[in-house]
């Protein structure tokens, strides 16, 4: 037990700090770690974990607290935000003041450009990892080409297409 | 406001929020905030409690974007600091993600008992799905400003890659792609 809580501190604290543009971008390296090196999880039990922490409110990182809970109960909950919400916002108090004294400068900029590209490319692959996990069926296959349309085109609220989406798989079309 | 002696109305500079009410505000926005809180953020921020002018949100919210952690968690603690330093930090913090986390727990208990229930096992394979495609949504908009920035694609395939293809593990990647990509967007002028 203390040997996992161990763990999950290391890895969800070295996510924290990798966490460079938002929680999506982490997905690939955290199901790498929690399925493939621990082994805590299937990659479809992942999968679904990530769908309820998308379906219920809150910021979106909070995929790290159930996986603490599913890994370690309780004391899981804890460790893994502590370790997932403690790094990354000590580095943004400790910037905060900084970031007043170098608002104009250039190479802020020029940073922030760079960076860019390298969250597009880890937000398009916890895309492409996530959909792996999640369509083994062709009617899934649907409704995430569907969503994905319909969310990419329209303003419409991410609650309605998720809700959608379970009700279409809760019919069981297309499901064996 | 209040009067002061002469009569006249005073329009005192807003104090800042409490411990207090930075855990109430931020609480309510965790409970608001489905799929992705950032919209109902700045509402609440700006236009309902008006602890920050629309230029020092944008200006805040670039450095949360800018650091690691979610750009919402980053914006709490940094607005919490802000008017009440370290134990307003952890008030907004504890108050954006307590609600979520109890919730959550909850549908994971149900979870643990009902996910070998055929209905349950397709209702969730929908909404597991559902997920699935508002990510790559949420990747297209994102890849969509990169169009007229050709080293920036390369530098996200170059990422894609190396994470979704090959499987590389994320930190040895960072340090490779981020400080190129930086380079190279210095010399392309992008």
């Amino acid at each position: 037990m203390m040997a996992t809580l161990v763990s999950l501190a290391i890895i969800f604290a070295q996510l924290s700090l990798l966490a460079f543009g938002g929680g999506n971008t982490i997905l690939p390296e955290m199901q790498r770690q929690v399925v493939e090196v621990q082994h805590w999880l299937s990659a479809r039990e992942f999968t679904d974990l990530f769908a309820l922490a998308q379906a219920a409110p809150g910021p979106n990182m909070m995929v790290v607290t159930i996986i603490g809970w599913h890994v370690a109960g309780w004391p899981g909950v804890l460790v893994a935000s502590l370790a997932k919400f403690g790094p990354s916002s000590i580095v943004t108090g400790l910037v905060l003041g900084l970031w007043q004294r170098f608002k104009d400068r250039p190479w802020r900029r020029v940073v922030q450009a760079g960076l860019v590209p390298i969250t597009v490319g880890l937000v398009a692959a916890s895309a492409l990892l996530i959909t792996k996990a999640s369509v083994h069926e062709w009617s899934l296959g649907l409704i995430t080409a569907t969503v994905a349309l319909v969310t990419w085109r329209t303003r419409v609220h991410p609650l309605w297409v998720l809700a959608g989406g379970a009700l279409v798989g809760l019919s069981g079309v297309g499901q064996a | 406001m209040s009067v002061d002696i002469s009569g006249e109305a005073v329009v005192a500079a807003v104090p800042g929020p409490t411990v207090g009410a930075l855990f109430r505000g931020f609480l309510g926005l965790g409970l608001m905030g489905f799929g992705g809180v950032l919209p109902m953020t700045r509402h609440m921020i700006v236009e309902d409690k008006r602890w920050l002018s629309a230029a020092e949100f944008t200006d805040l919210l670039g450095l949360c974007q800018f650091l690691p952690g979610g750009n919402v968690i980053n914006l709490s603690v940094a607005v919490g600091l802000k008017f009440r330093g370290i134990p307003g930090a952890v008030a907004a913090l504890i108050g954006l993600i307590a609600a979520p986390s109890a919730i959550l727990i909850g549908l994971g208990t149900l979870y643990a008992r009902f996910a070998d229930n055929p209905p349950v096992m397709h209702m969730l394979a929908g909404l597991a799905a559902a997920a699935a495609g508002l990510l790559i949504s949420t990747a297209l908009k994102m890849a969509a400003p990169l169009r007229a920035r050709p080293v920036a694609i390369v530098f996200a395939a170059a990422c894609f890659l190396a994470i979704a293809v090959l499987r590389l593990p994320l930190l040895p990647t960072m340090l490779v792609l981020a400080p190129l990509s930086i380079l190279a967007t210095w010399k392309a002028g992008e």
